[in-house]
This record gives C-alpha cells, sequence and structure tokens, in this order.
C-alpha cells in the first residue's frame, strides 16, 4: 500500500484551501465511490482506541513541562459563549477577558479565538479589535443544524460579512446516519465556499451522535476530503462531547490524511473540558500521535468556557507556589 | 535521566535500502540514524513539549543493606555464609546484599515446611482464607512500596509496575483466597487434599507477580511452600517474607531462599518436597523434568514461548499496532508469552511496518523510575549479552534490523525496541526465544498459511489474532496450538483466566479453577 507509505508531507502553509486534494480525487467521484472509500477505512476497535487514550493520559507532565502546556493551553481556547441570553455586554466580557486572560498577569498569553453565535460577531469583533485573538462564529443552524442548505449558507454569509475569521459549522448528522454521504459531502463544500478566502472552516461531526468509532473515522475523512481546515469534535450541547478517545481517533484521522495527501487539518476538542489536568491529557494525546508540527494554536484548539480560569488558577500557583481561588481569575 | 548526563551511544539504525545491499553497516554509526526507512522518526529532535524528569520518589521503600534467608518465620545466615549481591539494572548500583541458599538451607527449609504442613492444612478453608485476604490488602497498602522495589531491582518502569505489576499481585491472593473455603466445590472431588510441601522456582522478570501465581494457589489449598527467586531479583520476594510476618501467617507456612541454579536443583531434588512448579527457560525446565522422573513429584512447568500476533488484512491498524508494541515491549520483551513474532497479511505489510516504526519511534527509554518511561533496563549483563548475540545473528543470517532511534543510557543495561523485517521461519531470530525487546516480522498469505506458521514452533504458549471479523477469530483461535490465544488484544491477564503452554512451553496452568488442580491431590 505505497499510498499511506510516509512520504515526509510538508504542512500546507496557506491556512485557505478548497477542493478534494488531487490524490484522493477519484474517492470522491461518485457517491458510491465516496461510500467504498469511506467504508473501507480501517475499523476501529473500541477496547484498544481506549485503552491507548487512557494510558496517555497516565502521562506525568511537571515543573517547565506544565508550565510550557498551560501556557499553549491558554493559547488554544476558543473562549465560548453559545446561549439564548448571549448580550452584546457579554460578548464584550468574553472578548476582554480572550485578550487579556489574567488582569493581574500580563506574561499569560491571548486565547485563541472566542466563539460566538453569528449575530454576536460584531460585537465579538469589537471586542478584540487590535488583537490577535480571533472572531469564531458558530453556523449552519448550530447546534442542530436542521435547517434547509439556502438557509445555513446564509447563516455562514452573514457571519463572514460581519467579520468573522472562523466557521465552526455543523454536518447533518441525519444524512450521515442515514448513508447520504454525498449529501453532507455536498454541504460541507458549499460552506466552504461560502467561508470564501478569508475564514477558516471547522467542521463539527457531534462524535456523541455518530456514537461509534467507525463513524467518527468515516466523518474525519469526509470532513477532510470536502475541504475542512478544522475537523471539531463537537458542539456541547449533548451528553457525550469531546473525550481523550475521540479525540485520538480524529487525530489519528489527520496524521494518516496528511501522508497520503500532504495537506494538513487542524482538530478541535469540544465540550467537556473543564480542567487544567484534563487539557494536559489532551496536549499529551497530540504530542504522541501527531507531535509537534500540531502543538501551535493554529493547528488545535479547545471549544471551552470554564477551563480558561482553571488554567488560570493554575498557572498563578506553578508561579507563585500558591493556590489562588476562583476570586482571583475574573468571572464573566 | 537526571543523573549524571549521559554520553549518547545512538543506537544502530539501518535502513530497508541500506541492509538490502549489505548487513554490514549496522555498528552504531550514527549517520545510519537517518534513513529513508525511519524517515518520519530520525534524526529524533527534541520535541517543544519536552516531559520534565517525573520519577517515582525512592524514599518510599528503605532497602536494608543486607538480607538473609526467610525460613520458619525467621530471616537467618545462609549455613555456608555465603551472599551475593544484588544491582539495579538501570544504574548498575548495588542494592543489597543477600544471603546465597546451598543445600544445606533448602533442607533446613523443606524441614521447617514440612513441620508446618500438619497444622496448615489441618486449618479449615476459611481460616487459610482469613491469612490470604490479610496478604492481600497489606499488599495492596504497601503497593507503591512494592512497586518502586520491583522497579528498582528489576529495571522495568514504574508504569508497570504501579499499573500491572502490583495490581495483578493483589488480585491473585483475593481470587485465590476466595477458592479456599470452596474446594469442595471447584469440580476435584469432596474435600480434595493438598499435596505437603511444595518447592517453587520463579524467574527474574515478573519477580512478585510470579511469587503471586505460585503461592497464592498453594496456601489456599492447604500446602506449605519453598520458594527460591531468582538471583538477579530477590528483593521483592523477601519484602513478601516481611509481609508474611505482618499478616502473622504461621511459621514455616512460607520459606523464601535466594539463590542461584544449584539452590534451585537442590529444592527440586529435595526427597520431601511433593510438589515442584518451574516458571523459567525451556532448558532448565527439561533438567527438572529429568529430576522428578520417576518420583512421585507432581510437576507444572511454565516455560518459553516464541508467540505469534497475527495481523490480518481487516485488523483495526492503530490497535493492532499499539498491541503489536504491547504484546512485545511491555517489560523490554522479557516476558515467556511475549508476542515476539508478527505474522502480518502480505498485502498491509508495508503499511503496518510504516505505523509500527512510527510509534516505536515515540517509545520512551530511560530511567525507570520515571513516571513517563516506557522502556526500562534489560534485567542483567548476562541477558543483554544473549539479546545482543541472537540480535547479531540475525543480522548474520540477513535479515534487516531497524531500532528505534533512541538514546541509551551509558550505565546499566539497555536494549533499543528493534525489529528485524524480511524474516523466514528459516530464520534463528524467528525460531528462538531472545527474550528481549525485539520482534520478528514474517509474512502470511491466507489465514491457513497463517495457522501453520504460526504452530510452527517448538512452542506454544501465546498467539494474537487481529481482524474485524469474529467469525475469523473463532476460526483461527481454534487451530491455534497455543495456551493463550488472545484476540484484537494481547498481553492481558487476569488471576480467573488459566495460563499455561502446550509443547516445549511447558505443561500444567495456573490461574482460574485449573491452577487449583496443580496443588490438590487428584
Amino acid at each position: 500500500m505505497s499510498s499511506t507509505a510516509p512520504t515526509s508531507p510538508q504542512p500546507s502553509p496557506a491556512p485557505e484551501r478548497g477542493g478534494v486534494p488531487t490524490a484522493l480525487s477519484d474517492v470522491t467521484a461518485s457517491d458510491s465511490a465516496l461510500r467504498r472509500f469511506l467504508h473501507g477505512l480501517p475499523g476501529v476497535d473500541a477496547v484498544g482506541l481506549e485503552a491507548r487514550a487512557a494510558s496517555l493520559g497516565t502521562r506525568s507532565i511537571k515543573t517547565t513541562a506544565k508550565a510550557y502546556a498551560i501556557d499553549l493551553a491558554i493559547s488554544m481556547v476558543d473562549l465560548t459563549t453559545l446561549e439564548g441570553a448571549d448580550t452584546p455586554g457579554k460578548v464584550r466580557a468574553l472578548g476582554a477577558k480572550a485578550v487579556r486572560p489574567d488582569p493581574s498577569d500580563r506574561t499569560a498569553p491571548a486565547t485563541a479565538a472566542v466563539c460566538v453565535y453569528p449575530d454576536m460577531v460584531a460585537a465579538a469583533k469589537e471586542a478584540v479589535a487590535g488583537s490577535t485573538v480571533k472572531v469564531a462564529s458558530v453556523a449552519t443552524a448550530f447546534p442542530a443544524g436542521r435547517a434547509p442548505l439556502p438557509v445555513k449558507l446564509a447563516d455562514v454569509r452573514e457571519a463572514v460579512a460581519a467579520g468573522a475569521d472562523e466557521i465552526d459549522m455543523v454536518i447533518d448528522r441525519g444524512a450521515f446516519l442515514a448513508g447520504n454521504y454525498r449529501k453532507v459531502f455536498d454541504e460541507i463544500t458549499a460552506v466552504k465556499e461560502a467561508c470564501g478566502a478569508s475564514a477558516r472552516l471547522k467542521v463539527i461531526f457531534e462524535t456523541g451522535e455518530l456514537s461509534t468509532y467507525d463513524n467518527i473515522r468515516r466523518a474525519s475523512w469526509l470532513g477532510m476530503l470536502a475541504g475542512a481546515d478544522f475537523i471539531k469534535t463537537s458542539t456541547g450541547k449533548v451528553a457525550v462531547n469531546a473525550t481523550p478517545a475521540n479525540t485520538l481517533l480524529m487525530l489519528e484521522a489527520v496524521r494518516d490524511f496528511r501522508a497520503q495527501t500532504g495537506v494538513q487539518v487542524g482538530v478541535k476538542p469540544a465540550g467537556g473540558i473543564r480542567t487544567t489536568k484534563d487539557a494536559v491529557k489532551f496536549l499529551v494525546l497530540v504530542n504522541e500521535t501527531v507531535g509537534e508540527d500540531w502543538l501551535d494554536n493554529h493547528w488545535f484548539r479547545f471549544g471551552a468556557s470554564s477551563l480558561l480560569n482553571d488554567l488560570l488558577m493554575q498557572r498563578q500557583k506553578l508561579a507563585t507556589g500558591r493556590y489562588s481561588g476562583p476570586d482571583y481569575v475574573t468571572v464573566d | 535521566m537526571s543523573k549524571k548526563t549521559k554520553k549518547t551511544r545512538q543506537a544502530a539504525v539501518t535502513s530497508a535500502a541500506e541492509a538490502g545491499g549489505t548487513l554490514a553497516a549496522t555498528a552504531a554509526t550514527p549517520s545510519a540514524a537517518t534513513t529513508a526507512a525511519v524517515a518520519h522518526a530520525a534524526p529524533k529532535k527534541a520535541s517543544a513539549f519536552a516531559y520534565a524528569p517525573a520519577p517515582e520518589s525512592r524514599a518510599v521503600v528503605d532497602i536494608a543493606p543486607s538480607y538473609g534467608l526467610f525460613i520458619d518465620g525467621e530471616f537467618t545466615e545462609a549455613a555456608g555464609g555465603r551472599v551475593f549481591k544484588t544491582v539495579s539494572p538501570a544504574t548498575e548500583e548495588v542494592l543489597s546484599e543477600v544471603a546465597q541458599a546451598g543445600e544445606a538451607d533448602v533442607d533446613r527449609a523443606v524441614k521447617a515446611a514440612r513441620k508446618a504442613f500438619a497444622s496448615w492444612s489441618a486449618l479449615p478453608g476459611a481460616e487459610r482464607a482469613k491469612y490470604l485476604f490479610r496478604i492481600a490488602r497489606i499488599i495492596q497498602e504497601r503497593s507503591r512500596e512494592l512497586a518502586v522495589l520491583e522497579t528498582l531491582d528489576n529495571g522495568k518502569p514504574i508504569r508497570e509496575t504501579r499499573d500491572a505489576d502490583l495490581p495483578l499481585v493483589a488480585a491473585h491472593f483475593f481470587y485465590y483466597a476466595g477458592w479456599a473455603d470452596k474446594l469442595d466445590h471447584a469440580g476435584y472431588g469432596a474435600d480434595p487434599r493438598p499435596l505437603g510441601v511444595a518447592g517453587q522456582v520463579i524467574p527474574w522478570n515478573f519477580p512478585l507477580l510470579m511469587l503471586a501465581w505460585k503461592i497464592a494457589p498453594a496456601l489456599a489449598t492447604g500446602n506449605t511452600v519453598v520458594l527460591k527467586p531468582a538471583e538477579t531479583t530477590p528483593l521483592s520476594a523477601l519484602f513478601f517474607a516481611d509481609i508474611c510476618r505482618q499478616a502473622g501467617l504461621p511459621r514455616g507456612v512460607v520459606n523464601i531462599l535466594p539463590g542461584y541454579g544449584d539452590a534451585g536443583a537442590a529444592l527440586v531434588a529435595h526427597p520431601d518436597v511433593n510438589k515442584v512448579a518451574f516458571t523459567g527457560s525451556t532448558a532448565v525446565g527439561k533438567q527438572i523434568a529429568r529430576t522428578v522422573a520417576g518420583t512421585r513429584k507432581k510437576l507444572t512447568l511454565e516455560l518459553g514461548g516464541k508467540g505469534a500476533n497475527i495481523v490480518f488484512d481487516d485488523a483495526p491498524i492503530d490497535q493492532a499496532v499499539e498491541g503489536v508494541v504491547n504484546g512485545i515491549f511491555f517489560n523490554q520483551g522479557q516476558v515467556c508469552c511475549a508476542g515476539s513474532r508478527l505474522l502480518v497479511q502480505e498485502s498491509i505489510h508495508d503499511e503496518l511496518l510504516d505505523s509500527l516504526k512510527r510509534r516505536l519511534s515515540t517509545l520512551r527509554l530511560g530511567d525507570p523510575l520515571d513516571k513517563n518511561t516506557d522502556i526500562g533496563a534489560i534485567n542483567s549483563a548476562e541477558q543483554l549479552a544473549r539479546i545482543t548475540s541472537l540480535v547479531e545473528q540475525g543480522e548474520a543470517e540477513g535479515a534487516e534490523r531497524w531500532s528505534a532511534p533512541c538514546e541509551l543510557p551509558e550505565d546499566g543495561y539497555w536494549f533499543a525496541p528493534t525489529l528485524f523485517t524480511g524474516v523466514t521461519q528459516a530464520h534463528t531470530v524467528a525460531r528462538d526465544e531472545i527474550f528481549g525487546p525485539v520482534l520478528s516480522v514474517l509474512t502470511f498469505r491466507t489465514p491457513d498459511e497463517a495457522v501453520a506458521k504460526a504452530n510452527n514452533t517448538p512452542y506454544g504458549l501465546s498467539a494474537g489474532i487481529w481482524t474485524e471479523k469474529g467469525s475469523r477469530i473463532l476460526a483461527v483461535a481454534n487451530k491455534l496450538r497455543a495456551g493463550v490465544v488472545w484476540s484484537n488484544t494481547f498481553n492481558k491477564f487476569d488471576p480467573t483466566s488459566p495460563f499455561g503452554g502446550y509443547k516445549e512451553s511447558g505443561f500444567g496452568r495456573e490461574g482460574g479453577r485449573h491452577g487449583l488442580e496443580a496443588y490438590l491431590d487428584v
């Protein structure tokens, strides 16, 4: 199988990419070719996958390594508010926190992005203006994705027009589970097109609804074939969100995809990651599965809201030797 | 490793391309590290996310400068006054000086065990169970201490002693404690009787776990024990002696005799021993069988292996790679049931090998006490020499060697994870047990060929099957002549599961209900 031979792949430096990589263009030529390809991917043994994720979870990350991991994790956070009750005021506060997470310590890095609903993009853009913090917007009738395609595309265009740097779309899980892979593929390519050259596209699979690891691997390849810049586990709105095992599986997928096509795709676990300890475990997964090419917020993100304060408290603890407490970080 | 700065000893690495022409160039030439075959991994650059040292504290274990033999509930000097040193294989540091048992000591210990047998075997099973439960609990309470001790004396990583060895040791005692008062229902008739004095000789690869496999069923069934641990790893057995005292076990029920092969031979040959249990090499096992032949002694032997790990083309590849790694690099490959032969379907050979090499390049070799270490030290200079010589023979016979690019510490006994490709059934590395971190990769075309090759060995201890197809698992497993067949996993142990071999891997079963039979007069 020369197709998977290591080819010393070069990561694609450009964030924008479109269309199917030439190495795999034939697999998306038809509905049946796509199905054959996805069903021909090696199976996933659930017990083995979870055991591997758990064993990497026992790594002991101390002192300098922990300091590095905490700062890296902070810089990878997509600080998120996705509530019906979101207001411009709430979004401004979130933006300020993203730009300067620890008001008592200017050395704390900024987060990667703030993540909001499309109608809050403008407010978010204003709040982070002049900083490195990106604005990500969920779109495509998030979180259910149950809307006609034109509505989803309008959702995306609005967000992009308002200045969103990144679009977090949801796939049509119904179509995926019904076996209509081509429909999912076409939707992703249409959304990718609507993102234009400026916005990077994150594709959310809602792994908790896809349920099996085989499905998650197929969805990962489907998303990457259709032009995803990032593949993302979940919306944070269902019972099972990011887990070490499903993230490990997606990391294996981006690793293999790059080996075959030369195209590097990012990974974003989202939902359920609340503590520094958890975040460090995910970074260990990244480090030992795909290596340092992904240890950068251009290629790996955490979709989280409460995680940031725990990271900041642990950061203060490392710096001062004392635990501070929730009153020494900002509550937004 | 935090101690003295190590001078780099680059593991020898050859590429397929290079070795294809000549295999002479496998000497430790650092330039050989950069090759097509290891393009992903070598040269190994320091990752931005370098794990800081995370050593487990040695302070939890207090090793005395010297230890005696444990006979009749007392620590005592050897009759001949001889002692030997036990060293940490990771650093060659002398850990302690231990009394060396001789023939006179064996006789003394067997007499003590014989004396204790009358009252111990007369105890109701429920009473014996109390002692075993107590021992199991003390092992759990002292598990951190014992894990560090085992890592120091054996060289295996703390990750393994902490997460595998010690939990299994406690589980074995708990499990057989449960049987002690239920022997009537074990399927060996009403009121099955113990044999008497059990002479047990165990190896150095899982010192405390092998002790548990031997002692727990022996005591549960009402036998008394004289156990000889291996000369390179006597300490955890001596700590176990202390645990027996802590548990209030009657004198003489367990006797521990550290020593060399001569002590083991004397124990096996002792006329008042009723039962011999041995785990170790096939060569020694054959000697023991000759010694015991013609006597009334009951014998179980758990010997070497050359386990086949069969990977079919529909296997879950990423998990198969993990299983192969776990199968041969767990405990530095010093496992009798190691999956030391990888039988891979030819159609996925290149893909699997690329994944395997990439994975091996991430293994962390070094200080066994560091919680992030995957590969520890080889147990002894002698074992390292044996591994090295077999690997050299593999190269001389034309197999292509690849070793993971990792720095080996200057002191201690180390061997980089290594695999051989282009191996056939005719190669020594495919036939002889290496007992080290060395994997031989062979290919097959059909399931029948896989079974034929897997069975084509004098051994028959373990095998693995990797496929997503359930019917194939069952069909192949039924044809494999191996005591344990794992499917889509490897090296998983449980006290409820019988373990043992076919052919030159020995006979008798340890573990589970079957494990009781070896210690009962049935």
